[in-house]
């Protein structure tokens, strides 16, 4: 099986440093696209390779980079931005490829950034990651001296800037548009689209911002073509993916699998299934801001369509798994914590329906809820659906428990009947 | 005042930005980095220099989680408590935090070493509970660990 | 054009509007809270959700903004689809989860957009049972209270108070559902629109608290349209009233004026009206019983008229056209003397002379909104006349969305075009003689002498004609600079200069009236703005009077028995009190109309008490010569407070008896007025064409509508209401009887609308959303150059420029907001923040007068010794020092002023 993404990365070692890199075929793709194709040729290449963002959207990258206007007469400067903001509660798998293998990604913005003739190129980092940031200075600098990053890049006359930027904390940062508010020194609210960032991004120019996943792919894709990438996939979408499962299974951790690869091969394969004592109850398969599949859904192909027809979404790929002594009220309630707190206070029903929700969520676990919060829940999840709020923080946060109250209803109505969480003796603090 | 050392390394962050202003927060940083956290006064010498309100500084440093405008202890105690970390025990943790450091979230230790700060995910949930002190990432956090860990901070 | 579906009714509306915007002007119910007329869109409140149908079969369709839509043709969109009705109440519910029950104590209830949208929505029983989260309220001033718990996170304070007007000490802090607006720490609000503020929230987060201070609901008030006295620009205003006191004064929409937003000096300055100070009773002084009735006044000074010699009339700049026009009937032209001093008369007298040429352009504040390069020559307008700063903070952001328009992104999405044009702005020049607040703005900025002013901007016109300006060294910083800006100057399509007299000045005046013909040619639209003292300066100088200042200056008597009216003018402000003293002494009777008691008025041996702008009818013209007419707002006053036009009336069978009997209603005076003056040509329109739209109908009612809360009158002496005053001349009736459908728009007491009882009823009152009114405005713009009948007479201008050639230290005023303004001062919130006496000098002056900053030094001037404390500034010009205009400490000195 081929791990293109991985075949580099050994956490024991540490990250290859750009010589090493490049002895084991690193910056080929640089010199490839930079030297022989055009950006037209690269764009094209991609959006038939069929990768898909990796961010949690699954938009087609190419075609993403295809809205960028080209030419002369263009606003300048244009800018790459590799989002590295990872902060979706479940996942970690931006933080393996950033560790792991810094040039990896550099190499992959280097050729999307020519893709669309962007002269600057950002890595929004989150805070949190200060080895990825130690690493990646360095992977940087490693760069600007090798002349692969700078001007006349490589004598293409190709000129890049890329600099680290590390966040200060806020959820919404992620979404890409705030995160190129955040990017401007202001506060991180997202944007109205549209204009989408292709259009008018960063200080008003076109600016395409991916996934730190999605644009580890692209060196490989031009060296080894459309065709190949595909191929790597047991699925619709292209190339692999890196997925994630925690939460109280035997080995929790990351992997990259073929696109497609079935949820059972990967929980009872690679995670070595429920620990001791713990039964699977159901799992977030993509992160906090997906809805839940259940043991009836272990056969599903992990990718973005057919996670979709069973009524969730891929996102980023990262499980979090549901035991049977944990609450699913008490996980459901933790989740709206999070997503109520990291709302950025723009929208009306994001910033006063989530923490209401939230409210609720814990008066059921103090065995105050009452039979009509069952309906009102409903409500707000219908409610705070895409394109009634003015983001999609708030559709995300209500995607786990609108499912949650599909799939473990009874769980929601003990709390109301018996006056307590079941699962706790009384909630504590 | 700003140091000069504050001064010379605002100076670089304004210089990769198409005007000042776009260079706030990564002062409020500068300062920060420096001075453990942002008081009205730092607050006041960033704005001034950058060519800004108060109110437009503080704005912006009040919307992040990490720009402090209360006083911390010398080090800074994350814990996680999103998702993973939550069906892992964070909350047990917590709990055994507040016993060893004798203080609840938002509160500093009397002699000003730690402050406790709840934190969304760290990003690294295999190794859930986990748990942050100043830069430092400690995973898969047992009571047991915690005399250790703690003891390492002056 | 486009045709517009909703719900199954098809329209035909203006492709690429805004949606809402749209449904609104259709006048169509849709609540909103984050958009506004003036700020366009921003999408974050989702209060304006509809569905949008795909076509005739799609019968789901889809849940939108309609503020964040543009109108295409053949869109079908439905307001009263379920989905989106559930979804709009829902928004008020969920904005209610924190929002406190406080109606029955909250300042805004009655006129609160949120109450109404509430209803609009049908949101009744609220289902959250947690607690509430709370804030802390700031001080923000005398004039704003602050009430956070309120707070519904529209952003529209802050959209408008930083984006729209500039102003930087009003933030949104925090995230989440933890969003505080207000400042860093308590304080005064810095801006001079700050008072916006008030109607800009659709709750009462930020209310008015000079309204506070006699607190009367909206429902309780008695209403009339009004036009701001405080400068010259003549914002439009309307001011409510209850018990005889007026109470407030909100904005009243002027398409091509003041928009939606008038200033703080304008808003709060209107407590001089319930003054205790305040000139009430008619008074014959050296009496025993000095107080008299209006007949016995009227028969004394009838007598004491016809028994004078001479008869000198005193006109005033504050004083409507009527009144000034009645007083110089008495008088007779040759009587009649401007209440300016020389060099104010001359200044106005050629700026009259210019704004009639015809050479250019006089732009309206909204025309300068769409100016594309700015020049500012000699003017703080923040200070002179402030609406002008808030229209050039428009025209400098409007600029830089045109010079990056985008096609995808339409005009009214606010935040995407904030976004796009990130810091950039338009041209701004200001050449003044110290550096104010929209230096900031500026692309080139020069601080210098009026004179030196002067020779910059003969630069830049030579400069643009082409020719070759000679260079020495020693000139290089000016000469780059002139080039820098004629750059600009001649790449603009509609430059417009702003000038005024605040520097004395008629070379500068003259230079930039060059400036501005020379900018308007083929290519370019150039425009000039001149701003004047006071809110009738233009009328008054109309009038065609010499200045009465030979008079004064001239120690020979008048004639034997003389007898001099003074029309509100408090000489004692502009004229060396020296010399008044003598003045005064050369006439048996003076009889002095006026509605506050000053140094003036105690020489009186007639005192007569004037109206103020509330209690009377009138007609004043503004700083663009445009006439506009204003109406009593307090009709229930005692008999003897009138219009001073109204006691002149009364006075005139001096002459015949026929004239008085014409002098008795307002439209009389002005018709009589038009046939004696004919340069005034056009205002009695104003009133006829009002007059006759609402002939053969009832009255205008000055109330709205009268539902179960509304208070009866005296309802603490008795809930048997009184019987409502008539006042026969007037087209308003005080109650809420009257014609119930729209009044003409000049005619507008009130904004309300079944369902719309917040200033935001204003949409139906426009034909169009931010466009035209309902009728036409009614106001004529006199000086438009077209004007044939023209016999203003030339100024000599060469005595008064050579006078300012002079060298050395020169006095010169310096304008304030607050307290340069004779009246608004009577206002304790403007008097509080009034400047003291100071005088202001760079270092360099400094050293050489030998002041120390902060001391305080005499000064002699006129022979008067006046106590100033020396501030020192950067950015002002050499050679000149500023002490602060109109306030009490400065009255008498007669500007410009060369220092020994
Ligand atoms: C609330 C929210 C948080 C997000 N956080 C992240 C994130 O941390 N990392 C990320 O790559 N994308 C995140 N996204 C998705 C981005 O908005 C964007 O779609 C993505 O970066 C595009 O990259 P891709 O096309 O390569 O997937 C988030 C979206 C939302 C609405
Ligand atoms: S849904 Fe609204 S409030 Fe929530 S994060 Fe997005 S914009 Fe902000
Ligand atoms: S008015 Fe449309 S979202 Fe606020």
């Amino acid at each position: 099986m081929e791990r293109p993404l991985t075949q580099n990365i050994d956490l024991e070692r540490g990250p290859l440093s750009l010589k090493d890199y490049e002895k084991v075929g690193g910056y080929a793709s640089m010199h490839k696209a930079l030297k022989q194709m055009t950006p037209q040729q690269i764009t094209k290449l991609v959006t038939d390779s069929n990768l898909k963002g990796r961010g949690g959207a699954g938009f087609n990258t190419g075609l993403k980079w295809s809205f960028v206007p080209m030419g002369d007469n263009v606003p300048q400067p244009k800018y790459l931005i590799v989002n590295a903001d990872e902060m979706e509660p479940g996942t970690f798998k931006d933080r393996l490829l950033l560790e792991g293998d810094p040039h990896q990604m550099i190499e992959g913005m280097i050729v999307a950034s020519y893709a669309i003739q962007a002269s600057v190129s950002y890595i929004f980092l989150r805070w949190a990651y200060k080895e990825a940031a130690d690493i990646l200075r360095k992977a940087i600098a490693e760069c600007y001296e090798a002349g692969y990053l700078g001007k006349n890049i490589l004598n293409t006359g190709f000129n890049l800037d890329m600099i680290l930027h590390t966040g200060v904390g806020r959820y919404i940062c992620g979404e890409e548009t705030a995160l190129i508010n955040a990017l401007e020194g202001k506060r991180a609210i997202p944007r109205a689209k549209p204009p989408f960032p292709q259009v008018s991004g960063l200080y008003g120019k076109p600016t395409i911002v991916n996934n730190v996943e999605t644009l580890c792919n692209v060196p490989h894709i031009i060296n080894k073509g459309a065709d190949w990438f595909k191929s790597l996939s047991k699925g619709e979408d292209g190339g692999t993916k890196i997925y994630g499962v925690s939460g109280r299974v035997k080995n929790p951790g990351a992997w990259e699998l073929p696109m497609g690869t079935t949820l059972r091969e990967i929980l009872e394969g690679y995670a070595g299934g429920m620990q001791e004592g713990y039964q699977f109850k159901g799992l977030l398969p993509g992160g906090a801001s997906t809805d839940f599949l259940t043991p009836d859904h272990l056969d599903v192909k992990m990718d973005f369509k057919t996670v979709a027809t069973v009524g969730s979404r891929l996102g980023t790929g990262t499980m979090v798994v549901l035991d049977d002594r944990t609450c699913p009220v008490g996980f459901v309630h933790n989740l709206q914590t999070f997503f109520a707190r990291e709302s950025c206070g723009w929208c009306t029903p994001c910033r006063e329906g989530l923490p209401w929700v939230e409210k609720i969520l814990l008066s059921m676990e103090r065995g105050e809820g009452r039979k009509e919060d069952i309906d009102l829940l409903e409500k707000h999840c219908e409610w705070l659906g895409p394109g009634n709020t003015f983001c999609a923080l708030a559709p995300g946060a209500v995607e786990p428990l609108q499912s949650a109250l599909k799939y473990f209803k009874e769980d929601f109505e003990e709390h109301i009947t018996q006056h307590k969480c079941p699962w706790h003796n009384g909630w504590q603090s | 005042m700003l140091t000069a050392e504050e001064i010379k390394m605002i100076d670089h962050e304004i210089s990769l930005v198409p005007y000042r202003k776009a260079a706030g927060i990564e002062a409020l940083k500068i300062v920060q980095q420096n001075r453990g956290w942002v008081s009205d006064e730092t607050l006041h010498e960033v704005a001034e220099y950058m060519g800004m309100s108060d109110e437009e500084l503080d704005s912006i440093a009040t919307f992040y989680n990490l720009i402090f405008r209360k006083p911390v202890g010398r080090h800074v105690v994350l814990i996680c408590d999103s998702i993973s970390c939550y069906v892992m025990g964070c909350n047990q943790l917590y709990e055994n935090i507040r016993k060893v450091l004798n203080i609840k979230y938002g509160e500093t230790t009397t002699d000003k070493k730690f402050t406790l700060l709840p934190n969304a995910c760290l990003g690294c949930c295999d190794r859930a509970p986990a748990l942050m002190v100043d830069g430092n990432l400690y995973r898969d956090v047992k009571e047991e660990m915690l005399e250790k860990i703690f003891q390492k901070y002056e | 054009m486009a045709k517009l579906n909703i719900d199954n009714i098809t329209y035909e509306v203006t492709e690429g509007k805004n949606l809402l915007e749209t449904c609104l002007s259709l006048k169509l119910d849709l609540p909103y809270f984050c958009w506004h007329p003036a700020m366009g869109s921003v999408g974050a409140c989702r209060q304006c959700a509809v569905k949008i149908f795909k076509d005739e079969n799609d019968t789901h369709g889809k849940l939108v903004m309609s503020c964040m839509e543009s109108v295409k043709d053949g869109l079908r969109i439905s307001i009263s689809n379920n989905g989106a009705k559930v979804f709009r109440e829902e928004v008020i519910e969920w904005l209610m989860t924190n929002h406190p029950h406080d109606c029955p104590v909250c300042d805004e209830g009655g006129s609160c957009h949120l109450q109404d949208m509430t209803v609009m929505t049908g949101h009744d029983y609220r289902r959250y049972r947690f607690k509430k989260r709370t804030y802390r309220n700031q001080y923000l001033g005398p004039f704003i209270h602050h009430e956070m718990n309120r707070c519904i996170q529209c952003y529209r304070c802050v959209r408008y108070y930083r984006d729209y007007a500039g102003g930087d000490d009003l933030n949104v802090f925090g995230a989440h559902n933890h969003v505080y607006f207000g400042r860093a720490e308590d304080g005064v609000l810095q801006s001079a629109f700050s008072g916006n503020l008030v109607e800009v929230c659709p709750t009462g987060v930020f209310t008015d608290k000079t309204l506070k201070q006699h607190y009367t609901r909206k429902w309780d008030l008695t209403s009339a349209p009004s036009v701001c006295m405080n400068c010259s620009l003549g914002c439009n205003i309307m001011g409510g009233e209850r018990y005889g006191e007026l109470r407030l004064i909100t904005n009243r929409y002027h398409p091509e004026v003041n928009g939606y937003f008038i200033c703080d000096r304008g808003r709060f300055g209107y407590e001089y009206v319930n003054h205790e100070n305040r000139v009430y009773q008619p008074l014959i002084r050296n009496r025993v019983s000095e107080a008299v009735s209006i007949t016995e006044l009227t028969e004394h000074v009838k007598k004491l008229l016809t028994s004078s010699g001479k008869i000198i009339g005193i006109g005033s700049s504050r004083a409507s056209v009527e009144s000034n026009y009645a007083l110089q009937k008495i008088t007779g032209k040759e009587n009649f003397f401007k209440g300016f001093t020389d060099t104010e008369t001359n200044l106005l007298d050629y700026l009259l002379q210019l704004m009639h040429s015809g050479k250019f352009d006089l732009p309206s504040q909204k025309q300068i909104e769409q100016s594309d390069a700015i020049i500012i020559i000699g003017e703080d307008l923040t200070n002179s006349a402030p609406m002008l700063a808030l229209a050039v903070r428009q025209a400098l952001f409007k600029t830089a969305v045109q010079k990056d328009v985008r096609s995808t992104i339409p005009v009214w999405h606010d935040s995407a075009v904030r976004n796009l044009v990130q810091e950039d702005k338009g041209y701004l020049c200001v050449l003044n003689t110290y550096r104010e607040e929209l230096s900031e703005l500026a692309d080139e900025k020069y601080y210098a002498s009026p004179k030196a002013i002067t020779e910059m901007v003969k630069k830049i016109i030579a400069l643009l004609k082409g020719e070759t300006i000679q260079t020495n060294d020693t000139q290089n910083r000016e000469e780059t600079l002139a080039n820098n800006i004629v750059q600009q100057l001649r790449n603009a399509k509609n430059p417009v200069v702003i000038t005024g007299t605040s520097c004395y000045s008629l070379s500068l005046i003259r230079a930039a009236a060059d400036l501005a013909a020379t900018l308007k040619n083929e290519k370019q639209k150039g425009g000039i703005s001149f701003v004047v003292p006071e809110c009738n300066s233009i009328g008054l100088a109309m009038m065609q009077a010499s200045s009465v200042q030979s008079l004064i200056d001239d120690a020979q008597p008048v004639s034997d028995n003389a007898t001099l009216v003074v029309l509100e003018n408090d000489l004692y402000r502009r004229f060396a009190h020296q010399k008044l003293e003598t003045f005064f002494k050369k006439f048996k009777e003076i009889i002095v109309l006026d509605s506050l008691h000053n140094q003036t008025t105690q020489q009186a041996t007639v005192l007569i008490p004037a109206a103020t702008f509330a209690e009377a009818n009138g007609t004043v013209i503004n700083h663009e010569g445009r006439a506009q007419a204003f109406y009593k707002i307090l009709v229930n006053r005692p008999p003897q407070i009138r219009a001073s036009w109204h006691w002149l009336g009364d006075l005139i069978s001096v002459k015949t008896i026929e004239l008085e009997k014409q002098m008795k209603s307002h439209l009389s005076v002005l018709y009589q007025l038009v046939s004696d003056l004919p340069q005034f040509s056009g205002v009695e329109k104003l009133v006829a064409n009002a007059l006759s739209e609402v002939n053969g109908h009832l009255h205008i009612p000055m109330e709205p509508h009268r539902y179960s809360g509304r208070t009866a009158i005296l309802a603490n002496i008795t809930v048997h209401e009184p019987k409502p005053v008539r006042d026969e001349e007037s087209i308003f009736s005080t109650t809420m009887e009257g014609e119930r459908q729209l009044p003409p728009s000049p005619l507008t007491p009130f904004y309300w609308w079944p369902g719309w009882n917040s200033e935001q009823a204003l949409n139906h009152y426009q034909r169009e959303v931010g466009g035209l009114l309902q009728s036409e405005t009614g106001d004529i713009k006199l000086l438009n150059g077209k004007f044939v009948q023209s016999n203003i007479e030339p100024v000599a201008v060469t005595k008064q420029e050579q006078q300012e050639d002079a060298d050395g230290l020169w006095l010169y005023p310096r304008y304030h907001l607050f307290g340069s303004d004779e009246f608004s001062v009577y206002t304790g919130g403007i008097a509080e923040l009034s400047p003291k006496a100071y005088v202001c000098v760079n270092t360099n002056e400094a050293a050489k007068q030998n002041w120390k900053d902060k001391e305080t030094i005499e000064l002699n001037i006129s022979e008067r010794k006046f106590q100033f404390e020396v501030k020192i500034e950067d950015d002002v010009a050499d050679g000149i020092a500023f002490v602060p205009y109109g306030i009490k400490e400065t009255y008498g000195i007669e500007y410009p002023v060369r220092l020994k």
